[in-house]
């Protein structure tokens, strides 16, 4: 088990759909299960980010303290991160919420239903506070790698991550780094 | 009309007189990036995409489209500088307005977004500015979205030189230009536009779509340009 290459996926502020899109590896999933141990994944119930992690691909913008945090702990605990999809990449859809302050935009979207809007940082300490301004994973801490795609398809995946299991360089070639 | 001579990525060639660096480059079947030149338009040299370096002045650089072939001119089309300069370029574009491709009508047919992959931008390095910005759905048959502007001109530019109607122009300086209709107003209203349709069919982007578009759905055509200017400057009314 060892020898196994340590893969970690995590999903900040975004839709889960570059979650989806890697699930739509289908086979591929197999060759994966044979080179790589997922030690960290929404789709897995593991509640703290391991450490000596090799490849953590990193989906959604980081939009409030609860992604500051993660991020900053993926960094120091994994060898490549990997800006997985256009949220994290560019911020995509994610990033819109910026053209609003962050007291608007709850009030927008809590005050006019029912009950009190959250702002954040409660005593039950559930809701994190949302930063002023959503980021793109690379403005926060450092990337090493991109795979953008609103979802990157699972064939652009793939060949991110098996150039990764293969020891070699994300593709950058036209083809493997259209947005949208 | 005379012929000059002049060296371009260290290979001779001949240009006609009154040819632009970039006709003669692309003459040459070499892939030089443009977003605000659109054949059949005059040029503006405003995206600054084809800079090409002066090697026989300084590696000086210069705009291709807006500079005239010259006898004994030197000029280089690729460098790391200009590679580098030109991702800058798409870079500052995607960070100005909100280009988010995944929710445009222009998703997959985009001039920004090709010329983005093609010149290998894989991430922005500058902070995103997110204005906000209006939408103008006024006009019974078309949309623009300010959000999604590039600022080419080439809508102004097309409607003014090829359809007579001079309906857009622009308002405010710098980053807070905006294309406007009829001195400002509501595209709908605007009397000087005949409906047409040109501006939106070299629109680059999704600023210009056609009303009822949802994402990925606007395809532009610009053949129209070339039949027109054929017709007008050469006599020759050719349907291709």
């Amino acid at each position: 088990m060892t020898d196994k290459i340590r893969l970690a996926t995590a999903w900040l502020g975004g839709c889960s759909g570059c979650h989806m899109s890697f699930l739509d590896l289908n086979e591929h999933l197999l060759d994966l299960a044979k080179a790589a141990e997922l030690v960290y994944s929404p789709i897995a119930d593991l509640k703290e980010f391991p450490e000596g992690v090799d490849v953590a691909l990193v989906e959604g913008a980081v939009a409030n303290i609860d992604h500051v945090e993660l991020s900053k702990k993926i960094r120091a605990r994994s060898k490549l991160v990997v800006s997985f999809g256009d949220c994290a990449v560019t911020g995509n859809v994610t990033i819109l919420r910026n053209r609003f302050g962050v007291d608007d935009l709850l009030t927008a979207v809590y005050h006019a239903g029912p009950g009190a809007a959250p702002r954040g940082h409660d005593p039950d300490g559930i809701i994190p506070y949302l930063l002023p301004r959503v980021l793109p994973l690379h403005q926060v801490i450092a990337v090493d790698a991109y795979v953008p795609g609103c979802p990157p398809s699972a064939d652009r995946i793939w060949a991110a991550v098996s150039a990764l299991l293969r020891g070699e360089k994300v593709p950058v070639e036209e083809e493997a780094i259209t947005f949208g | 009309m005379s012929v000059v001579t002049l060296t371009i990525n260290d290979e001779l060639v001949s240009a006609q007189a009154e040819q632009t660096l970039l006709e003669a480059i692309r003459e040459q079947g070499i892939d030089l990036p443009t977003l605000c030149h659109m054949d059949g338009l005059s040029d503006k040299g405003g995206c600054r995409l084809c800079m090409v370096e002066m090697t026989n002045n300084n590696n000086r650089l210069v705009p291709a489209c807006v500079t005239k072939v010259q006898e004994g001119q030197s000029i280089r089309t690729e460098s790391d500088k200009l590679t580098n300069y030109r991702k800058m370029i798409i870079e500052l574009l995607l960070s100005e307005r909100n280009h988010i491709c995944a929710v445009c009508v222009m998703n997959g047919h985009c001039e920004l977004q090709n010329l983005a992959a093609h010149l290998g931008v894989n991430h922005v390095r500058y902070e995103y500015v997110v204005p906000d910005l209006p939408m103008d759905a006024s006009h019974e048959r078309f949309v623009q979205d300010h959000n999604r502007c590039i600022l080419c001109m080439r809508c102004v530019r097309v409607c003014h030189e090829v359809e007579g109607a001079h309906n857009w122009d622009v308002m405010g300086r710098g980053v807070n230009s905006l294309v406007i209709a009829d001195l400002n107003k509501p595209w709908g209203s605007s009397r000087s536009c005949t409906g047409c349709g040109k501006c939106v069919q070299v629109c680059p982007t999704g600023a210009l779509s056609k009303k009822g578009s949802t994402v990925a759905e606007m395809v532009k055509h610009h053949d129209f340009l070339g039949w027109i200017m054929n017709g007008r400057e050469k006599n020759i009314w050719e349907y291709r």
